[in-house]
């Protein structure tokens, strides 16, 4: 079938790292959309690296990395939610502090043991190429648990991402929703960080729903063109990273954010372009009767 | 507690931002079909009000009952028209998504739209006179357009109570029209409608009229509470037109910002003489 396909079809590590950065792909695109439209990349960004004390932890003691990164997320979003509830600072300068306190523990436990050096690595980066049956099964399961949660949210959601007080006054209790959008957040970050690693997924979160933003006109479409980027990304950067021996999640990586681009100038080039009316759609014009 | 049936009852309700006192002593009931206007300058405690009435900020102190219970607690019976959206423009949202917005309550998370949602979505854009822009991207359109598309999203709510925070800003004069219309047909269906406003000659149609400047400055009838004296209290500057054929003509200058209007007490007879002209105010 020629070097685009046989790779996979030939590897058996090959196709199972596809179809765990495919479904990595629909998650990150899924909570991505609202990371991008309520500006959250920040907390997004603390959540992908709050996570490696909790898995340096994990790893001293035995246990497997994902309940360690569960547990760090959690307590990241926690102290998050204190600080800003309890003081009068912005919820950035808690995110800061919490992120880079969460980051130097990680490290400082990592370094206590000179063996832990290729682990970290491994934690950072992730570990694609060694994707098992099992951990894809995990993966599928928090996929469709993050989907589920999204659809039955999708209301209360796009009410946040409109303005958090719409949300309040229609019934939907903003903190309530919120909240339930870190969680969702955390998860994907807790069990991408496998594929792509704590520091590489917060890209795979962005990328390809940045793009999606650029081009789509309404939430649902945003997505499914951020999921199709993400699938798109996957496959190109596993199959240069087998082709060239390079690293395989920042190879994903690359690509996602290379299509970012190439969708900015893009959508740059038609935004730029002279048009007949102020606006896009055909339709006769707003003011009729009243002239 | 409102064998009335008044949709709004406050009793030296005090209202304020985190904690913060801005407004107290604030009596009023509303009956359904009739309307109250805020007039004030920016910062005066129109909007810390309304967003005591929808239930976003606690009240500080007195008593409120809101639909007969407690503000925030009738998302389906309550339309609000904030004055400044967090982030909605941004959004990849076409017009029609923001005004199906407004059934949500309705709908809680996974009801399904009937019949009635479209109609009434469909109506509302219709009435602002928008339908033609529901599939236009919410970015692509103007600040007036955006603004009738959020006032046809409280239309669709078809609320018992509507609380407006500005609803003129950036409408041209052909969308103001429609506003005026759409809600007064709104009253005619028996919703109580509250609006916070700088425009006096609006203000003069409500029912009620409360000045705020940090206080109650009065409340009443418009042709009680908008006197030349009230207005002095409330915005700082008056002055008196000097020809003197237009007697009840005065300009109303704000000590903050905002361009001076023109306005004309002549709509009742027994207007008060204009004060004698004053220096302006001191800045703060």
């Amino acid at each position: 079938m020629g070097p685009l396909i046989d790779p996979f079809l030939d590897n058996g590590f090959m196709l199972r790292a596809l179809l765990a950065g495919v479904l990595v792909s629909i998650s990150c695109a899924v909570v991505g959309t609202f990371v991008v439209l309520r500006g959250l990349a920040f907390i997004g960004d603390a959540l992908a690296h709050g996570v490696l004390p909790g898995i340096a932890g994990a790893l001293l003691i035995g246990a497997p990395g994902i309940v360690g990164a569960t547990v760090g997320a959690l307590a990241m979003i926690g102290g998050v939610a204190l600080i800003t509830r309890r003081s009068r600072l912005s919820s950035d300068t808690a995110i800061g502090l919490l992120f880079v306190g969460m980051l130097a523990l990680g490290v400082v436990m990592v370094s206590r043991s000179s063996s832990f050096a290729g682990d970290l690595v491994a934690i950072l980066f992730g570990q694609i190429l060694g994707t098992s049956w099992e951990s894809i099964g995990l993966q599928a399961l928090a996929t469709l648990g993050v989907a589920v949660v999204a659809a039955v949210c999708a209301r209360p959601f796009l009410l946040l991402a409109f303005d958090p007080e719409q949300a309040d006054v229609a019934g939907f209790p903003s903190r309530r929703y919120h909240a339930i959008m870190l969680v969702l957040i955390a998860l994907t970050v807790v069990v991408s960080f496998q594929v792509v690693g704590t520091l590489l997924v917060f890209g795979m979160l962005l990328a390809p729903a940045a793009a999606g933003a650029l081009l789509a006109h309404r939430i649902g479409t945003m997505m499914a063109i951020g999921a199709v980027i993400g699938a798109i990304s996957s496959y190109l950067g596993l199959l240069i990273s087998y082709w060239f021996d390079l690293a395989a999640g920042a190879s994903m990586v690359l690509v996602a954010v290379a299509i970012f681009f190439i969708v900015f100038i893009f959508s740059s080039w038609r935004d730029s372009r002279p048009r007949n009316g102020p606006v896009r759609s055909p339709g006769p014009p707003l003011e009729e009767a009243h002239g | 507690m409102n064998p009335t049936g008044d949709l709004i009852v406050t009793h030296g309700l005090a209202v304020g931002y985190r904690g913060d006192l801005v407004v107290d002593g604030i009596d009023v009931r509303i009956a359904p079909g009739t309307s109250l206007a805020l007039v004030g300058t920016n910062g005066s405690g129109k909007s810390t009000l309304l967003k005591t009435l929808v239930g976003l900020q606690p009240r500080l102190g007195g008593e409120l009952a809101v639909l007969g219970t407690e503000a925030g607690a009738s998302p389906r019976r309550v339309g609000y028209l904030a004055q400044f959206h967090a982030s909605g423009f941004v959004l990849p949202l076409r017009a029609i998504d923001v005004v199906r917005m407004a059934r949500f309550p309705s709908l809680g998370l996974l009801g399904r739209t009937t019949s009635t949602d479209h109609d009434l979505v469909a109506w509302a854009m219709e009435t602002m006179g928008v339908a033609a822009l529901a599939k236009t991207p919410l970015r692509s359109l103007s600040g007036g357009q955006r603004q009738r598309v959020y006032l046809a999203q409280v239309l669709a709510r078809r609320a018992d109570l509507i609380l407006l925070d500005e609803p003129n800003a950036g409408l041209d004069a052909g969308g103001r029209e429609r506003y005026l219309d759409a809600f007064a047909g709104e009253l005619r269906r028996g919703a109580a409608l509250v609006t916070a406003t700088h425009d006096i000659s609006e203000a003069i149609e409500y029912d009620q009229v409360l000045l705020l400047a940090r206080r109650v400055v009065a409340l009443g009838p418009g042709r009680d509470v908008l006197t030349p004296d009230r207005l002095m209290e409330t915005f700082g500057i008056v002055i008196r037109d000097p020809h003197a054929e237009h007697a009840g003509r005065f300009t109303v200058a704000e000590r903050s910002h905002g361009a001076p209007q023109i306005v004309d007490l002549n709509v009742w007879p027994d207007a008060g003489e204009p004060p004698a002209p004053v220096p302006p105010a001191p800045p703060g």
